[in-house]
């Protein structure tokens, strides 16, 4: 070690914007006030996926966990970490409902948000400075394209990814290997090129995000080998418009790669040429299709096209082009160095190595982790994530997003793989793992998600663009309490037709949340249908606040918080509710102390 | 946020040179209209005309791809720009009634602006802080886990600024 101490400050999208930055500064300022920038280096970093504690600072080498850390605490901080030696207990992580609590839980591993962790691609995000390419190369980085590039043939790069079995992480699960022996048989063209998907279309998920914030060079490098392989000397990285500091990190990271010869002609003196370019998306989640990713890197509109042919053999202006995930490329150094049986010693029969999940939703721990293939939904939300915040009961998980579907209590431990979840009528999806409790109206969900898919249908296809509008159209009906028994029969039909007769994968998944709820929650439509009621007090038009004469004290609580003051009343005598006026906010029965509101 | 006026069809140095730089490669459409709406905030109609110009690509061909993309947009937008986000983690946990109330202190519509020009508000899909559901930005800065009762104190930081 060079140095004598790391303060390592997480530089993720989540803690940036709870003053990262400032915390950053403050402690460069005080490290070279107290003259020890020969001693001690910050450096900032990628996310440490506790995004709910953040902002994070862990020091090294005691490897002393900080969490909530504010700019004002950076002096703190070095004067009695660093310089005297002293953890400040203060700012230890110390959830009074952790397992694992000791006294105070100074370090990551004894933390249970980490224990049943396992990191591949995100091994480097909360380690290294991304903007750093020396850091990265000091992990291992490039040592798996100097491999390939000297001592490996294409064949055996395909060989070892084949031994792995990995399969793509943007959905679909389809195995890498045979894509990319597609693409490398392909012979209607000498071009190739090579794309990363970085859409990340799927509302609510950030895995690919803090991927590219945290260690850009990962999937630099897995594409300059896919390039190799493949015989491709041009890369494109479709990306979101919506992740500036991603989208700057990899700028830089590109600049500083060509700069060492690591991107650009004649890579490590070879005769291998390769060059990667940024696309910027603009807000279409049908663009993340990749035929229609496609479409738009050519600077169209991004409309899918049927398939075959595949993109392997005519993909972008017609070439062989391989696509791929961003959490696909960042796993395949770690497989060139570790070898592919190593890869598949991790995971179940079909699924092998990791998966990255952004866990969002009524969940104390939300964040994002890692974890083998093959853990099972319970270890993810009771273990990692800490269980359901505020003593409500877990009512559901949503994997796959708006092509996904739900996962109910029953099947709480079943081992997660693309297969499993496929049996359970949801998908494994990118990542987005979003947690639902008894608050949470499956309706209102499905009626979510489905709004979603309406509103980013390309409109190209009938199935898609008529029947989701159906569909969403009965949703609606029922969440107002016009629902009728028969529409149930309707939304199944309408779903199977756009299963089956949509031209691209939007419209063919959109229907699985509402199947999947339907399968799962029917009592729930049809409370909403026969009852004209939700119980969970999700959908407005169903419900109705009233006052208990009784019961009301009179305390004017609830008068005051009504944003639209519906409610009227002398002190200390009953109040009423104007249920022209109300708009359903439910403030006002939260606020009350004496349970005298009721919610119908 | 955005000080650039449409003045007339002149474009700037700096976007002449990218226009220039990106003119020859396939697919430049998009780069470009990036541009233009970091300049302008929106694609306004004379830069459109200009670009169908000098790319030499008919401007219906343009629209058809500005009014594809959401991120494009063709109207002005206010001075600052609220964002909510209404991905699936911040729905779960109130997005809908931040927008709600927004709408109600702001008076005025989701997509609109206020007529002295000063903020729009729109609803936007996952900006990735997900852990720290329900979130806003103004003007790009994130404001995380925010309740109801923070708003009227947000708007004031920004207005008049
Ligand atoms: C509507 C739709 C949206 C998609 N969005 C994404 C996305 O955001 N990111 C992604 O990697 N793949 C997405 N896919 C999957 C891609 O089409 C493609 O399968 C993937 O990029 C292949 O990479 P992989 O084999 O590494 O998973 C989407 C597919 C569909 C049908
Ligand atoms: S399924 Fe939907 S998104 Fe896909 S091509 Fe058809 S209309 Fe477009
Ligand atoms: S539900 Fe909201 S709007 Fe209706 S009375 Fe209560 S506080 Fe007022
Ligand atoms: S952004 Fe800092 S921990 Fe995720
Ligand atoms: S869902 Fe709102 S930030 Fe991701």
């Amino acid at each position: 070690m060079a140095y004598r101490s790391y303060i390592l400050v997480c530089g993720g999208t989540g803690c940036e914007s709870s003053h990262a930055d400032k915390i950053y500064q403050n402690l460069k300022n005080e490290i070279e006030a107290n003259k020890l920038s020969e001693q001690v280096q910050v450096i900032k970093t990628g996310c440490f996926g506790f995004c709910e504690q953040g902002p994070i600072v862990k020091i090294l080498p005691e490897n002393t966990f900080y969490v909530q850390v504010k700019p004002e605490d950076a002096k703190e901080l070095v004067d009695e970490h660093i310089i005297k030696g002293r953890p400040v207990e203060r700012l230890i992580y110390s959830a009074s409902d952790d397992k694992n609590r000791k006294s105070v839980i100074a370090e990551e591993k004894d933390i249970s948000f980490y224990q049943k962790q396992y990191r591949i691609v995100l091994r480097n995000c909360g380690m290294i400075d991304p903007e750093v390419i020396e850091e990265y190369i000091a992990r291992d980085g490039y040592a798996a394209l100097e491999k390939v590039l000297f001592d490996m043939k294409p064949e055996q790069v395909i060989d070892e990814l084949k031994k792995a079995g990995i399969r793509g992480r943007g959905g679909a699960g389809f195995p890498t290997w045979m894509k990319w022996n597609f693409t490398k048989g392909a012979t209607n063209s000498e071009t190739k090129y090579v794309v990363c998907n970085a859409d990340e279309g799927d509302p609510g998920a950030y895995m690919d995000r803090s991927t590219l914030e945290g260690d850009p060079h990962s999937v630099l490098e897995a594409m300059t080998i896919a390039g190799y392989t493949v015989g491709a000397q041009k890369g494109f990285i479709y990306i979101r418009a919506e992740y500036p500091l991603a989208i700057s990190r990899l700028k830089i990271a590109i600049q500083q790669a060509k700069d060492m010869g690591l991107l650009g002609d004649n890579i490590l003196g070879t005769d291998f040429s390769f060059d990667i370019e940024i696309r910027l998306g603009a807000g279409a989640f049908v663009c993340g299709e990749e035929t229609a990713l496609l479409a738009s890197i050519e600077g169209k509109r991004g409309m899918p096209i049927p398939r075959p042919p595949f993109p392997a053999t005519h993909g972008l202006w017609k070439k062989p082009t391989v696509i791929n995930n961003v959490e696909t490329y960042a796993n395949i150094p770690m497989i060139i160095l570790k070898g592919g049986d190593w890869f598949a010693s991790i995971g179940t029969e079909t699924s092998k190595g990791t998966k990255v999940f952004a866990l969002t939703g009524k969940i104390k721990n939300s964040g994002l982790i890692e974890v083998p293939m093959g853990i099972t939904l319970r270890e993810i939300i009771y273990d990692i994530g800490g269980g359901i915040p505020n003593g409500r009961k877990f009512k559901a998980a949503q994997s796959g997003g708006p092509s996904g579907g739900v996962i109910t209590e029953e099947f709480l431990d079943t081992p997660i793989d693309y297969e499993n979840l496929a049996k359970l009528g949801s998908i494994m999806g990118s990542g987005g793992l979003i947690v639902m409790d008894e608050d949470d109206c499956m309706l209102d969900i499905a009626k979510f998600y489905l709004d979603f898919t309406v509103d980013e249908s390309c409109g190209k296809c009938a199935p898609c663009r008529i029947g989701g509008k159906q569909l969403y159209g009965l949703l609606d009906k029922i969440s107002q309490g016009n629902g009728e028994l028969d529409d149930i029969n309707k939304m199944e039909d309408i779903s199977l037709a756009m299963q089956r007769a949509s031209l691209c994968g939007l419209g063919q998944t959109a229907p699985n949340p509402v199947a999947s709820t339907l399968r799962y929650f029917k009592d729930e439509y049809l409370e909403h249908i026969t009852d004209k009621k939700c119980s969970a007090g999700v959908c407005k038009d169903l419900l109705q606040f009233n006052i208990l004469k009784d019961k009301c004290v009179g305390c004017t609580v609830c008068a005051r918080k009504c944003p639209v003051n519906a409610i009227s009343g002398e002190r200390k005598q009953p109040h009423e509710i104007d249920q022209n006026a109300c708009i359903k906010c439910g403030e006002c029965y939260e606020a009350c102390k004496f349970q005298a509101i009721t919610r119908g | 946020m955005f000080e650039k006026e449409v003045a007339g069809i002149e474009l700037s140095a700096e976007l002449n040179q990218f226009i220039s730089e990106w003119k020859e490669k396939p697919g430049n459409l998009i780069m470009i209209l990036h541009r233009v709406q970091e300049e302008y905030g929106y694609i306004p109609r004379e830069v459109a005309l200009e670009l169908s110009r000098i790319l030499d690509v008919p401007l219906a061909k343009i629209y058809g791809v500005v009014t594809f993309y959401h991120f494009f947009k063709l109207t002005k937008p206010g001075k600052h720009i609220i964002q909510v986000c209404m991905g699936t983690a911040c729905y779960l946990k109130g997005g809908a009634d931040l927008i709600r109330d927004l709408e109600r202190l702001l008076g005025l519509p989701v997509n609109g602006t206020t007529d002295d020009g000063e903020f729009s508000l729109e609803a936007v899909r996952c900006i990735g802080c997900c852990g720290l559901a329900p979130v806003m930005t103004v003007d790009g800065e994130v404001f995380g886990k925010i309740k109801s009762d923070q708003l009227p104190g947000v708007i004031a930081k920004y207005k008049g600024n």
